[in-house]
């Protein structure tokens, strides 16, 4: 019997030893620059001051993510260092600011640094330093791109997948449409075209006329007038904010009734909707693939919930009806459900690697049914969005979650 | 009074042709020297970078003190030809494969051309109205560099990437060390130069019209030649730091030469000491490092931080880096006295 006990102790503690090791060995924990027991830095640059810089809420939104983050106990017991830094949307700041992230602040990653040109300054860089630049705050469609750049993710979905989605639903319902296209003539207006023109592809045809403006014009009117001459009978404006508005009211004026198709980035009630006339905007439509804040219909959402209680607590000088807050959050969201399934293999490699096996994953303030899926050789985050329709007061979405990669 | 001429009141002519009140004395200088040659030795890369960025804008806003402290033009248009320098040299290196250090005598002879070419209108104006006229420039640029028929040189508004060079005959130092150690050298040639022209005739034909430009032409000098020569010579020195600049980011794209890089050389020129050549390094020190230290007093109110920060500037010390060198010349000459 004692035997029998004895030996039954020298086998649990064999089994204890071999369990033991067996954690150790499976628990290994691997860092990289800017990765510890109990911290993880992260870097990101906003164009706080200069022409973009209404676009710096988003970072603040972050920096208030991750503070909350922390306060609940950090991710998998490490607290988040979020360093943000300025680059007043000037590529060379955006270098030397990268650089003193990676090479100074010995950060893990940059995460949802905003813009294009800025972007592309450091891609070449962070690409050979093989540090993660990930979910890159820009809608150019070149970030999706890993076989040439494994380093460098984009987020949200790229101009030419929202430009895919309108020529979509034009040659379903509108098959003999004349298309007028207004556009901004610079980096968005001229990758949103090129998406907008592959998508129709030989039914090309269908695009009538072109209208460039720049952003310093003070009045698009006469574009307009023009665009009406040309016959179209579609009009897609792919405009910022003050010309959306202006388009809406001058059409309006000289009673032209096209089919209006407004991208989503001037898809805002109070800053393109109301300044152009709620009478003038009805039946517009857009795509959408963030909750709007100040909509009605998500006030008992759970997530819209979640996110208006994160900005009563942590960010209450946050404007709930700026869409960048919203944006911000999403992006931060993203980036915690990565840093967390790392675990504790913190290497820019397991970053990329975990950054490319997301499925199915749904931040808080992502409209219902569009999701988060990443691969190995698909670097585009969200690639979903929804139609929606200006009626009343208000946006209505219709129709499916659209996928811009699905058939042509 | 123009406000050509109020600066010309603040800075008389005779105090900028003797050679000291141009230029450091020798020790000064050598051991100014000797700090650029040592300190990258012993810092980072990143820090490297800075210096080497700070030595560039340093030969842009020299490039606008000869123009506004010798000839006494103004110009808000510097970015333009900045941006052209840098163009010229990105697109010499990705399209034609040609080496960096040969697209830079070419980026500054086009920026030459360039520069005495919109010399020749710019004649016709002076003081504010210049100023204008190469505001207009700046503003322009961006947009020209976007027009579609230049697209498939230029990259569009998707700008060019410019791969970074090595260091040549297998000398052991990283791409950084080896850029910034280049830069110097163009710098220090071109630091040089500038100073010797200053001090030739043609600078001295530059400073006589920026003083008083009938009395100029009475003394025989050619007005109208020696004001665009100004205005080239500038622009070429401005393409060449263009140039080194494309290099150093790696990247062009028309966001980057926007008017507020020009006016960002004008504030540097101001701070550095308007007319003082040496002034300038510090003048690009001021437009590099206060935005950061700015930042890192207020990311919210980062703008008015550095508004403030220059106001206290001008305020205290209106004629920039050389009245401090000068109040500093004058504290080492009483304590020798002791």
């Amino acid at each position: 019997m004692i035997a029998a006990r004895q030996l039954l102790t020298a086998l649990s503690s064999a089994l204890v030893i071999s369990a033991a090791t067996c954690t150790v060995a499976m628990a290994q924990k691997a860092y990289d620059a800017g990765a510890s027991d109990t911290e993880i830095r992260i870097g990101n640059i906003m164009p706080y001051s200069g022409p973009a810089s209404a676009y710096g809420v988003i970072g603040r939104t972050e920096a208030a993510y991750f503070k909350m983050l922390n306060e609940q106990g950090g991710i998998n017991g490490r607290k988040v260092t979020f360093i943000s830094y300025d680059d007043g949307y000037s590529p060379a700041k955006t270098v030397e600011q990268a650089r003193k992230l990676v090479e100074s602040d010995n950060v893990l990653l940059i995460f949802n640094s905003l813009g294009t040109s800025t972007n592309a300054a450091i891609r070449k860089y962070m690409n050979e330093k093989q540090v993660p630049q990930l979910f890159v705050a820009s809608g150019s469609s070149k970030w999706n791109d890993p076989k040439d750049y494994p380093w460098t993710m984009g987020w949200q979905p790229s101009y030419q997948d929202e430009a895919r989605v309108y020529a979509k639903y034009i040659m379903k319902h509108k098959p003999d449409a004349k298309v007028g296209v207004l556009y901004q003539n610079d980096d968005f207006g001229k990758d949103y075209l090129k998406g907008l023109k592959a998508a129709f592809a030989d039914k090309a045809v269908m695009i009538v006329a072109e209208e460039a403006y720049e952003t310093s014009e003070p009045t698009i009117d006469n574009r307009i007038v023009k665009l009406k001459a040309s016959g179209a009978d579609t009009l897609i404006s792919i405009t910022t904010p003050k010309f959306a508005a202006q388009a809406i009211k001058k059409a309006a004026e000289i009673a032209w009734t096209p089919l209006q198709i407004l991208t989503d980035v001037s898809a805002s009630v109070g800053g393109v909707m109301q300044p152009a006339g709620f009478e003038n905007s009805q039946g517009v439509l857009s795509a959408a693939y963030l909750k709007d804040a100040a909509d009605p219909q998500w006030d008992k959402d759970p997530g819209m919930q979640k996110f208006l209680s994160f900005l009563r607590t942590h960010y209450p000088e946050g404007n709930r009806f700026d869409g960048a807050t919203v944006f911000g959050y999403a992006a931060a969201q993203t980036m915690a459900k990565v840093l967390e399934m790392c675990g504790d293999d913190l290497t820019h490699a397991n970053v990329m690697k975990q950054a490319a096996s997301l499925k199915d994953f749904a931040p808080d303030t992502l409209l219902p049914g569009i999701t988060i899926n990443t691969s190995p050789t698909d670097f585009a985050p969200i690639k979903q969005l929804q139609l929606m329709r200006f009626k009343g007061e208000k946006w209505e979405l219709f129709g499916d979650i659209m996928s811009a990669s699905l058939g042509h | 009074m123009s406000a050509a001429e109020e600066v010309v009141t603040e800075a008389p002519a005779v105090e900028a042709v003797p050679k000291r009140a141009m230029t450091l004395g020798y020790g000064t200088s050598l051991a100014v020297l000797a700090a650029l040659i040592l300190i990258p030795l012993f810092v980072k890369n990143f820090i490297i970078f800075q210096m080497t960025m700070l030595l560039i804008y340093g030969l842009a806003v020299l490039a606008l003190n000869i123009l506004t402290g010798g000839s006494g033009q103004f110009s808000l248009g510097q970015s333009a030809f900045y941006a052209v320098g840098a163009y010229t040299s990105a697109i010499l290196m990705e399209h034609a494969g040609m080496n960096y250090a040969l697209t830079l005598p070419i980026a500054g002879l086009i920026c030459f051309g360039f520069g005495f070419l919109f010399g020749q209108p710019a004649l016709r104006l002076s003081g504010v109205y210049l100023a204008l006229a190469t505001f207009a420039l700046a503003t322009a640029m961006p947009q020209l560099l976007k027009l579609g028929y230049f697209e498939h040189w230029t990259g569009g508004v998707q700008g060019l990437v410019v791969t970074k060079p090595d260091a040549p005959f297998g000398l052991p130092m990283g791409q950084d060390m080896w850029l910034y150690y280049f830069t110097l050298a163009v710098s220090i040639a071109i630091y040089v130069a500038s100073v010797n022209l200053l001090r030739s005739r043609s600078g001295r034909a530059f400073m006589a019209i920026r003083d008083n430009e009938i009395a100029a032409s009475a003394m025989g000098v050619d007005v109208a030649l020696y004001k665009t020569l100004a205005f080239g010579v500038s622009a070429g020195i401005t393409g060449v730091a263009g140039g080194l600049g494309a290099i150093a980011v790696q990247f062009v794209a028309p966001d980057g030469y926007t008017i507020t890089l020009a006016i960002s050389l004008f504030l540097g020129m101001v701070v550095g000491g308007v007319g003082w050549l040496p002034g300038s390094i510090v003048g690009s020190a001021f437009i590099i490092f206060v935005p950061n230290i700015a930042e890192s007093i207020s990311k919210g109110l980062s703008g008015a931080v550095f508004g403030v920060l220059l106001f206290l500037v001008i305020f205290l010390v209106p004629h920039g880096a050389r009245q401090v060198a000068i109040v500093a010349q004058q504290l080492i000459a009483k304590l020798k006295k002791n």
